[in-house]
């Protein structure tokens, strides 16, 4: 939330310009409980700033490591196999994304008989087309929660924006499980030890590691880099429209700012002689 | 001032509407030929600047509201689909988000220019209270809006807010009932909530309507505070006030613009992007910053029915200030003590917003928030009911100039009679 931190800051300066102290610090100020967690990891991505935009080879390499790692118990419900293709996003052609979606198996709509399960019960399901949603690994939130100890894997789609600092909250917590935990900090059973989750103990096992996949561009997938691909590809699941918006942007401001030179113009002409 | 009108229909088609329906005779008197002080600074654009707000706010929600679902199941799911896959729709979400929030930073200023020059002073007393009528028509739409998408923050928001209710005794379980529909907040909350979001904008264009056509009786008060007392003092609202305000107009759409297009998400809260979920709270709940002020107000009062008393008397006092302020000088600007105690009442409010935004056990430099906020809205009601009437006893104004056109154009140039 950026204007929590803008408004701390502010405060921060109105307090040291009015003298009244210099002990604050920023965490100072946040109820800071003994397993809060630790600020995300300085991080930057190229789709940041005012020009950036998503790397393609990213994007491609990060919808792998989503379906090939993360879509084990994580769903992403608000993107479809046909958004794989959309400007913008990770490009692949039209034929890239229906063979994408011809690899996966969603469920079936009922058949001539009305059947949605084959004789021996067991869901009927097709290959997956461009106007599908990518399926989701569980059935409802029981299923999810029985199948992870408890635990309830959030769906992704929108994930960068829904944590502070999302990208790189993202990024931290996949690439933080390599820290020891303190002696005084007991994880519990079924948990993990990652200090980037609120609570520092997650249900979620380490989800990367070293050539976890093998990209077929030749990329060598580090965690590093696979946790990289797989952010950019969350960024742009939760903001595809991301890229238009920047660039829409640009030429309305350029527009805007043309705009107002103009009416200054104007209004220094007509008010020559009022003042 | 609402004068003689100085309409002539030229054409006879315009006679022939003129004398039937009078409308072109309103539109250039009071937008072409309404005599205005010459003196208007840029505070006094921001008028202007809200009913453009209005109107975006208006026009983007129409076209919102032609793809949104008022369902607690399918409503997060319907912003989603219009942030991907209507046409431009997330341009229409984000300025109608964005705008939510330019419109208060608009009404803010308005009112603190309106508190500076003392535009709330007889005889613009009902500008003033109609002002304050539109200002909670605002905080009323603009809290049904926040609840639409149903996140976490929507969702929760609605809770705590509806709750206040159930602090007015013996009925205010009934009340809080009776507003959800429910008992609890739900589909009908939500239903209901999206039908008063859509009803209440066209209120706050009705109430405009009179909050300027109240203004066209005494006329813009001015930066002098003092009254227009010969036409040189004024200059035709069209081209002068037009183009002024085109242009600042134009700058506030590029700040806006800046955070549409760059930072679509400043003013919000990332749980928000999280489905409301009744069965877990968020660490922490924060209403949008333009409520933070009251917000703060009502955690500071240890007492709930208390707490809900307190903030809203902080709006309802508003109402009072025309006659709270004792002054025989309307602007702050001939007024050195006054001067001194508006700008720290600013600055309260800017500290009570951020008080607002943290959580409740906070402390900067070691003193807990609450006790700050304490503090702070003490000053808040203090400012309206002590120091505003006492001070205007007892302080002895600046000089006052002698006409708007002396201040501003000299000596030389405002001699009768040109």
């Amino acid at each position: 939330m950026r204007l929590i931190n803008l408004s701390r800051n502010l405060a921060l300066g109105l307090g040291l310009s009015l003298g009244v102290g210099l002990l604050m610090s920023g965490s100072a100020l946040a109820a800071d409980s003994a397993t809060a967690r630790h600020h995300p990891k300085e991080v930057e991505f190229e789709f940041e700033g005012p020009f950036g935009t998503y790397d393609r080879g990213a994007l491609q390499r990060g919808y792998q490591v989503y379906k090939e790692v993360c879509a084990a118990c994580h769903s992403l419900q608000y993107i479809a196999f046909r958004n794989l293709a959309d400007k913008g996003g990770p490009e692949f052609s039209e034929a890239q994304a229906r063979a994408l979606a011809a690899a996966v198996r969603v469920p079936a709509e009922p058949n001539e008989q009305g059947e949605t399960v084959d004789e021996k019960g067991v869901p009927l399901t097709r290959p997956a087309v461009l106007s599908d949603k990518l399926p989701a690994p569980y059935p409802n939130e029981n299923a999810a929660r029985a199948n992870n100890g408890g635990s309830l894997p959030p769906d992704l789609s929108l994930m960068a924006k829904a944590r502070e600092d999302g990208v790189r909250y993202v990024y931290s917590l996949l690439t933080g499980y390599d820290e020891k935990a303190p002696a005084s900090f007991h994880v519990p059973a079924g948990k993990n030890y990652n200090p980037y989750f609120e609570g520092w103990a997650i249900g979620m096992p380490k989800p990367l590691n070293e050539n976890g996949v093998t990209y077929s561009d030749g990329t060598k997938a580090t965690v590093a880099q696979q946790a990289h691909d797989v952010v950019t590809f969350l960024a742009w699941t939760a903001e595809p429209k991301m890229e238009d918006r920047k660039r829409m942007g640009f030429g309305v401001l350029i527009f805007l700012v043309t705009l107002a030179g103009l009416l200054f113009a104007a209004y220094r002409k007509v008010w020559k002689d009022a003042h | 001032m609402s004068g003689p009108s100085t309409y002539n229909p030229k054409s006879g088609i315009e006679k022939w509407i003129d004398s039937r329906l009078p409308l072109p005779r309103l539109m250039h008197d009071t937008m072409s030929t309404f005599p205005t002080p010459r003196n208007l600074n840029i505070w006094y654009t921001f008028g202007g600047i809200l009913t453009f707000c209005l109107a975006v706010q208006i026009v983007t929600g129409i076209v919102l509201a032609m793809h949104y679902v008022a369902s607690a199941n399918l409503a997060f799911g319907s912003v989603e689909a219009i942030m991907r896959d209507v046409n431009y729709g997330w341009l229409i979400r984000y300025v109608h988000a964005n705008g939510a929030s330019m419109f208060f930073l608009a009404v803010y200023i308005h009112m603190f220019r309106g508190l500076y020059y003392g535009s709330y002073k007889a005889p613009r007393e009902l500008i003033w209270i109609i002002g304050v009528l539109i200002y909670l028509l605002m905080t009323a739409t603009a809290f049904f809006g926040y609840v639409l998408p149903w996140g976490q923050m929507s969702f929760w928001g609605a809770t705590v807010i509806t709750n206040m209710f159930s602090a007015v005794p013996v009925v205010g379980q009934a009340i809080a009932t009776w507003l959800w529909g429910d008992f609890a907040v739900g589909d009908a909350t939500l239903n209901r909530f999206f039908s008063l979001h859509y009803l209440l904008p066209f209120i706050i264009a009705g109430v405009v309507g009179l909050h300027i056509w109240a203004l066209h009786v005494p006329g813009n008060n001015n930066p002098l505070g003092i009254d227009v007392k010969s036409p040189q003092d004024t200059l035709p609202f069209h081209p002068y006030y037009t183009v002024k305000d085109a242009f600042y107009l134009v700058c506030f759409v590029i700040l806006f613009a800046g955070f549409v297009f760059y930072e679509p998400d400043f003013f919000g809260n990332p749980d928000n992007y999280q489905p409301a979920n009744p069965l877990v709270t968020p660490p922490e709940i924060v209403p949008e910053w333009y409520l933070l002020p009251f917000y703060a107000m009502l955690r500071s009062v240890p007492d709930k029915l208390l707490g809900v008393i307190v903030m809203a008397g902080a709006i309802l006092t508003l109402v009072f200030i025309p006659w709270l302020d004792t002054s025989r000088v309307r602007s702050c600007r001939f007024r050195p003590l006054m001067k001194q105690f508006f700008w720290a009442f600013t600055v309260v409010c800017v500290i009570l917003g951020y008080c607002g935004a943290q959580s409740v056990e906070a402390t900067a430099f070691g003193i807990p928030l609450v006790w700050v906020a304490r503090i702070a809205t003490l000053y808040y009601f203090a400012y309206f009911w002590l120091i505003m009437p006492i001070v205007g006893l007892i302080e002895t104004p600046k000089k006052l100039p002698a006409s708007i056109a002396q201040s501003v154009l000299g000596d030389s140039a405002a001699k009768p009679a040109e």
